[in-house]
């Protein structure tokens, strides 16, 4: 459902989109999106995070009406994408910036012509445009290479070209496909700072796509997990990485927490109990829990042992954030108190499973 | 070789070059822009009109597929139409460029073709009409590609203007024809073949020098 925040109206809202490709010869209707409710407050950086295929290509495409929905309504800014003609369709989308995977600069047109070009097409005079663009190459440091063609910068320059390209006409919204996906790390984490800045400076609504949870954490304030076409899961970032309900969030979420199962433990980890075994539990830690010495209290109270087999610390929206995977000899009866005990704090508990 | 026919293959060079320099600018004055259609109008592209692209498909390749010698002849009653005589060098140019349009525009539905469509999107995504993507992202980006495909044109043009001698056009092939051939002349047909590799290495020099000065894709710096 969607949920309207409280600290902005919506920006973007999708109520009820679908959106069916027809068959083809060679494959079946695909609905790339499945009746979609999504709400993204003004000024807010929103991801959407989902494994190839899970349809958040049309999904952002949708936007800015690249793609027109089967059903339902798209609005960006009380505009309702899938009703407007080609002409005024237009115009909307010099208030929706993008950004892209692949940069997609053009190669015969320098940092600074390629940045101008949305204001060629927008009709701004030559003589305004230098103006609007020197500022833009200052914004995302790089006035010393105005002059320099793609093939002559390096993959996180260009994408610096995108963006000061995409904030050429002064959006409202700015919407990324993937931005990071072909950047190393080091590159990635510029290029999310610059991204959070240019939110906090311009107010700028962000919509991001991508499939790195890693990039969620740094970027978002809110987060809506897609498969299948579906949102399956939509909160702030804290609440999906604190406690994550559906399975795929739960995978996302455990590849930058720590909290998935490693391999070697996977291939011991036995369904049922026999004597002699130790039960396997992942606890996340979440907030103000996060510093309790609960596993020592419990250690004392029940005269067990505890066994650390995995773990790790992160901090998600500025806040701790801990997954530990641990085995402690007990009984199925034992186990339910253990468990009990630890949830009570506000913990998330699961039991994986036991091992020999 | 006696001045009378060193004036001779001069003024047959400069024919050549006249034959080639009007076909190839009126061939890319249509060829260009048919190219542009046939690249940009199938289903879900810029200007769909998938029936119309498939019927002008089918025109060009029908074009292209008939041997140039049999179209010079066939054209015989339009040539008359639009240069008013059927021999000469002038009449020459009309085969010509019947001949150029369907190639420059195919070279040219290539070469637009190339073009990374992510750059379509973008241009798309910013609010660009169809016609400003033609203009600010097609053309430009495919720039090189097309001097390189134009240059390719020109260079055929030379070979099919050697063949326009058969029906009364000038110009070398007309010359190495009529001296070398049937006067037994053979440093006539030599210096044709001479001329003829040079215009032809000159060409496609230029054309790949220009070409790789507009590609802006591999620079090192």
């Amino acid at each position: 459902m969607p949920s309207i925040d409280p600290q902005g109206r919506a920006i973007i809202s999708f109520a009820g989109v679908s959106k069916i490709f027809p068959a083809r010869n060679d494959s079946a209707e695909v609905a790339a999106v499945d009746n979609i409710d999504l709400e993204v407050p003004e000024g807010a950086i929103v991801g959407v995070i989902g494994k190839s295929g899970a349809g958040k290509s049309t999904l952002i495409r949708l936007i800015n009406g690249l793609e027109q929905p089967t059903s339902g309504h798209v609005h960006v800014d009380g505009l309702d994408i899938g009703a407007m003609d080609e002409r005024s369709l237009r115009h909307a989308r010099r208030s929706i910036g993008m950004i892209f995977q692949h940069f997609n600069l053009l190669s015969s047109r320098t940092a600074f012509d390629n940045i101008a070009l949305p204001l060629e097409i927008a009709g701004v005079g030559r003589r305004d445009i230098p103006g609007i663009v020197g500022p833009l190459l200052d914004m995302v440091g790089l006035a010393d290479k105005r002059d320099r063609y793609p093939a002559e910068l390096s993959g996180g320059q260009k994408q610096r070209v995108g963006i000061a390209r995409a904030l050429a006409t002064k959006p409202k919204v700015l919407l990324s496909d993937e931005a990071t996906s072909a950047l190393d790390p080091e590159t990635t984490s510029q290029i999310l700072s610059l991204l959070k800045q240019i939110n906090a400076e311009l107010n700028l609504t962000i919509l991001f796509i991508t499939h790195e949870m890693s990039v969620v954490k740094k970027l978002a304030d809110r987060v809506a997990v897609m498969e299948g076409g579906r949102i399956v899961e939509q909160g702030t970032t804290y609440e999906i990485f604190a406690n994550p309900h559906h399975e795929t969030t739960k995978r996302f979420v455990g590849e930058v927490t720590g909290g998935n199962v490693p391999e070697w433990l996977q291939a011991k980890l036995q369904p049922a109990y026999a004597p002699g075994m130790q039960a396997v539990i992942r606890i996340a830690f979440t907030g103000a829990d996060a510093d309790e010495p609960v596993l020592s209290r419990l250690t004392r109270a029940y005269n067990v042992d505890f066994n650390i087999m995995h773990g790790q610390i992160e901090y998600v929206a500025g806040q701790p954030f801990g997954t530990l995977i641990t085995s402690v000899a007990a009984d199925t009866q034992l186990l339910e108190r253990l468990i009990a005990e630890l949830t009570s704090t506000r913990n998330h508990v699961e039991h994986l499973g036991y091992v020999a | 070789m006696s001045p009378e026919l060193l004036s001779l293959i001069a003024w047959s060079t400069l024919d050549t070059l006249t034959m080639v320099a009007l076909a190839g600018s009126f061939g890319t004055l249509l060829g260009l822009p048919l190219g542009v259609f046939l690249a940009t109008s199938r289903a879900n592209e810029l200007f769909p009109a998938p029936n119309v692209n498939r019927v002008l498909g089918l025109v060009v390749n029908a074009t292209r597929s008939t041997p140039f010698i049999i179209l010079v002849v066939a054209i015989v009653p339009l040539t008359r139409l639009i240069a008013g005589t059927s021999i000469g060098t002038r009449a020459a140019v009309v085969p010509l460029t019947i001949a150029a349009i369907p190639f420059i525009a195919r070279v040219i539905e290539g070469a637009i073709r190339e073009v990374d469509q992510g750059l379509v999107e973008a241009a798309r995504a910013f609010g660009a009409s169809p016609l400003q993507i033609v203009q600010k992202v097609l053309l430009p980006e495919a720039l090189p590609a097309v001097t390189l495909a134009l240059t390719l044109a020109i260079v055929s043009l030379i070979g099919y203007s050697a063949m326009v001698g058969a029906v009364g056009g000038g110009g070398l092939g007309d010359l190495g024809i009529r001296y070398g051939y049937q006067r037994f002349m053979p440093e006539v047909m030599a210096t044709v073949v001479v001329v003829l590799i040079v215009l032809v290495q000159g060409v496609q020099t230029i054309g790949d020098r220009l070409s790789r000065r507009l590609d802006k894709r591999n620079r090192n710096s």
